[in-house]
């Protein structure tokens, strides 16, 4: 895993769970949309902070599919939950909601989730469809046979 | 019946999102990777190789599908209920789902790792 790579996870988090939180506070500002005047939700995107949110969402979705473009769904996905964490975080000292103790065990859950994926191999390693490899994105199994790690010293040798 | 129509809403969510992420990361494995193909090819190859991928069209297709199952269960559900059951779920089901279709090394880390973020998102949303 590179530092780019880190920074589209990043990307991920930050962009899904602000996103949504303007998503949030713009929808409050415009108010209640009733069946009848469903064009209201079309002129709702005028709000800055729903357009702000909409923009950010398209980023999340860029990221999202980067990231899936060099690392395994069971990677991304857990790695990508400190979303929730932020979002917890943003509502108790921003928004000044009450975060409960049963609230804070779940923040430590998450994170103890992301810290166990985040320490693995970011991608499962196909041989039969040899991708260009990178140190840290290898299985770290302790089976690996003195091909596979010749194989690696030559994609790094390749790299440089 | 009204818990009825919550839990086939939440099981909807759980089977459009987890068969979304699926399709999205074959086709983005399909793809390669983002950065070395826009270096070498241009945005505009990079976008067109994705839009075309059939695989990526499906997945956004599936999760239009959660999206919507996600407002139907919002219709008859406590919102502290459809979310944080579905998000959860989501998160097993991914990891099982992989593992089957993706073939991706599954292996007791990452099964922590989805247990443990199941079981927080519960907690956060209690």
């Amino acid at each position: 895993m590179t530092f780019r790579k880190y920074l589209v996870l990043a990307g991920v988090t930050l962009c899904a769970s602000i996103g949504d939180s303007l998503l949030s506070r713009g929808m409050k500002q415009v108010g209640n949309i009733s069946l009848n005047h469903l064009h209201d939700l079309i002129l709702a995107v005028l709000n800055p902070s729903v357009a702000l949110g909409i923009l950010l969402l398209l980023g999340f979705f860029a990221s999202y599919m980067t990231a899936l473009s060099w690392a395994d769904l069971t990677y991304v996905l857990p790695a990508t939950s400190l979303g929730y964490v932020l979002l917890t975080l943003i509502a108790k000292f921003y928004l000044h909601e009450a975060v409960t103790t049963s609230r804070w065990i779940g923040i430590l859950l998450i994170s103890a989730g992301v810290g166990f994926v985040t320490q693995g191999p970011a991608l499962t390693h196909h041989p039969a469809k040899a991708q260009p490899l990178e140190r840290g994105c290898e299985p770290a199994s302790a089976g690996r046979n003195d091909a596979g790690r010749k194989h690696e010293s030559q994609a790094m040798e390749n790299k440089r | 019946m009204k818990q009825v129509y919550a839990w086939s809403a939440i099981a909807a969510i759980v089977l459009a999102s987890t068969t979304g992420d699926v399709l999205l990361s074959r086709a983005m494995k399909q793809v390669g990777d983002v950065g070395a193909l826009w270096r070498q090819s241009g945005l505009w190859t990079l976008l067109g190789r994705v839009l075309r991928n059939p695989n990526f069209l499906l997945g956004v297709l599936a999760m239009t599908a959660a999206f919507y199952s996600l407002l139907f269960g919002l219709s008859w559900g406590d919102v502290s209920l459809i979310a944080p059951a579905s998000a959860s779920l989501t998160f097993v089901t991914n990891a099982i789902a992989a593992k089957i279709f993706l073939h991706e090394r599954v292996d007791h880390r990452r099964w922590m790792a989805a247990v443990l973020v199941a079981g927080g998102v519960v907690l956060l949303a209690a």
